[in-house]
């Protein structure tokens, strides 16, 4: 019981932190093109990225097995060539949660840049610096506390998931089985004792998570651009 | 590189706050002198500057730096502000939030020179702030920051953004000494945007007057603006903007309230207790104006 306890964190944390990281490299330089660019269907992307936010976790986990099912081209592909089956695995389950929560990166960190004034960017710009480098070196560091906010909520919507990872990974132990599901699985099975363990923890993990970003923006409210 | 004059031939549609706009200018910019912009707001200054930093794209016509092409919308030439080898300094100064002062003029330079940087922190008053954010300094010191860090680009072009709009007169004739003395030093072309009928005349060794999108008249100040604007009739306020002294009489220049301009000649005792920015009074006794200090 103990060590299955353990494991269900285990995959529930190792969920989380992949999902978070996988979504800092793509999330940083997406925002910063969404943030800036001029293409027409712009709305249209920005509408795409935001979905998992009002779409039932359902949806995007019923379409996500339609994509990864052998039948389809691309499960059947991936089957191929790489000898990987998603649907029911951990590696399914964290694309899906990639997906599912891109827009608690994404959309703090394009805010955060769309509040810079274009000044700095120009001003950057002129200096001779790539975007690149504006990106990194000027835009970034004065964002500080929507990139805290966009991790901080990025990991705790992770830490969280339930819908996309139940139609995605199941309830397989050691292999898709995470906090928020075993909770569900304990209630169905009346073992109030076990579901209250992990009900607790995600419940102080996410209070931590959010009292530190309600903090640390506070501590910048103090900061202005000039 | 050095010697380049300046050829703009550009056209670009605008939208202001009172409608839409042309703005087509024809003019070549020679090398080496303080150019001010000077018009109404809305007139197309800052947008005109803007296509110079290729920060905006007009829509057809050419920009040619020396022999260098910036723009040319019939090869489709567009060279990124990154390779114009320009700085702007902007109205609201743009200083890098996350960065020190000396963080701030060590970024805009091409490769890292450090006696460079204590040299401008040096000729800008600011080696005791090096340290400092932006956001601990006055509008002043900002300034000088970023007039500093436009210096340490080693632009072949300099581009003021009405640069001393958000300063209290006294702190904008200090630092209009600063610019002039910054110009005089690198000999860099320099282009001013202003309002400022005495900052232009202060500064500027040409003007070019910008009037609904087009330019209507070039050439130093005094030829710009005397013919239509000398008066001296009656009472009238304003602020010394040069003293120039001619064998024995000196001539005081005085821009009033509303942007005239005055020239009253005053002898050397006159002159005893004023000074360039002093507010005076310009008033007419019989034939000749006669100027005494404002309390």
């Amino acid at each position: 019981m103990d060590a299955q306890f353990a494991q269900t964190l285990w995959i529930t944390l190792k969920l989380a932190v992949s999902t978070t990281v996988i979504l800092i490299i793509i999330g940083l330089p997406f925002s910063g093109w969404l943030a800036y660019t001029r293409i027409k269907i712009k709305p249209l992307i920005e509408a795409l990225v935001s979905m998992p936010m009002v779409l039932p976790p359902s949806v995007i986990g019923y379409y996500m097995l339609v994509i990864y099912s052998p039948r389809n081209w691309f499960g059947e592909w991936l089957g191929q060539i790489f000898n990987v089956r998603l649907a029911f695995s951990f590696e399914g389950v964290l694309i899906a949660s990639v997906i599912f929560s891109l827009p608690f990166m994404i959309q703090p960190l394009q805010n955060g840049l769309r509040s810079l004034p274009d000044s700095l960017r120009e001003a950057s710009y002129t200096l001779g610096k790539s975007k690149v480098r504006t990106f990194f070196k000027v835009l970034l560091p004065n964002i500080k506390p929507s990139i805290i906010t966009a991790v901080a909520l990025t990991f705790a919507h992770s830490i969280g998931e339930f819908g996309v990872v139940l139609m995605v990974g199941g309830n397989m132990p050691d292999e898709t089985r995470v906090a928020s599901i075993a909770i569900y699985d304990e209630v169905q099975s009346l073992n109030f004792e076990a579901a209250n363990r992990y009900a607790l923890i995600l419940f102080l993990i996410s209070l931590i998570l959010l009292t530190t970003i309600y903090s640390v923006n506070k501590k910048y409210d103090t900061w202005k651009i000039v | 590189m050095e010697n380049s004059v300046i050829f703009i031939d550009i056209e670009k549609r605008m939208l202001t706050a009172n409608g839409p706009m042309n703005l087509s200018v024809q003019t070549t910019i020679p090398a080496c002198e303080l150019v001010a912009l000077f018009g109404e707001s809305g007139a197309g200054k800052t947008t005109l500057l803007r296509i110079l930093a290729g920060l905006v794209t007009p829509d057809k016509g050419m920009i040619k730096f020396g022999s260098t092409v910036w723009f040319d919308s019939e090869k489709k030439i567009n060279i990124p502000p990154q390779l114009r080898n320009i700085s702007l300094m902007f109205q609201d100064y743009a200083l890098f939030p996350n960065m020190t002062v000396e963080q701030n003029i060590q970024f805009a330079q091409p490769e890292k020179d450090q006696s460079k940087v204590d040299e401008l922190l040096a000729l800008f008053g600011l080696t005791e702030f090096r340290k400092r954010k932006p956001t601990g300094l006055s509008g002043g010191q900002k300034q000088r920051v970023a007039l500093a860090r436009a210096l340490a680009r080693k632009p072949q072009l300099l581009l003021l953004d009405e640069p001393l709009s958000a300063l209290d007169a006294e702190m904008r004739i200090a630092l209009q000494d600063e610019i002039a003395q910054a110009h005089q030093l690198l000999g860099v072309t320099t282009i001013m945007v202003s309002h400022d009928l005495n900052e232009v005349f202060r500064l500027a060794t040409q003007v070019l007057c910008i009037e609904n999108g087009s330019i209507t008249r070039t050439g130093n100040p005094e030829e710009v603006f005397s013919d239509s604007s000398i008066s001296g009739k009656v009472q009238i306020t304003g602020q010394i903007a040069r003293i120039e002294k001619q064998d024995t009489i000196n001539v005081v220049t005085v821009i009033s309230g509303n942007n005239q301009i005055i020239k009253v000649i005053a002898f050397e005792s006159d002159l005893e207790n004023l000074k360039i920015g002093d507010r005076v009074m310009v008033f007419s006794k019989a034939f000749n104006p006669i100027i005494s200090k404002l309390k």
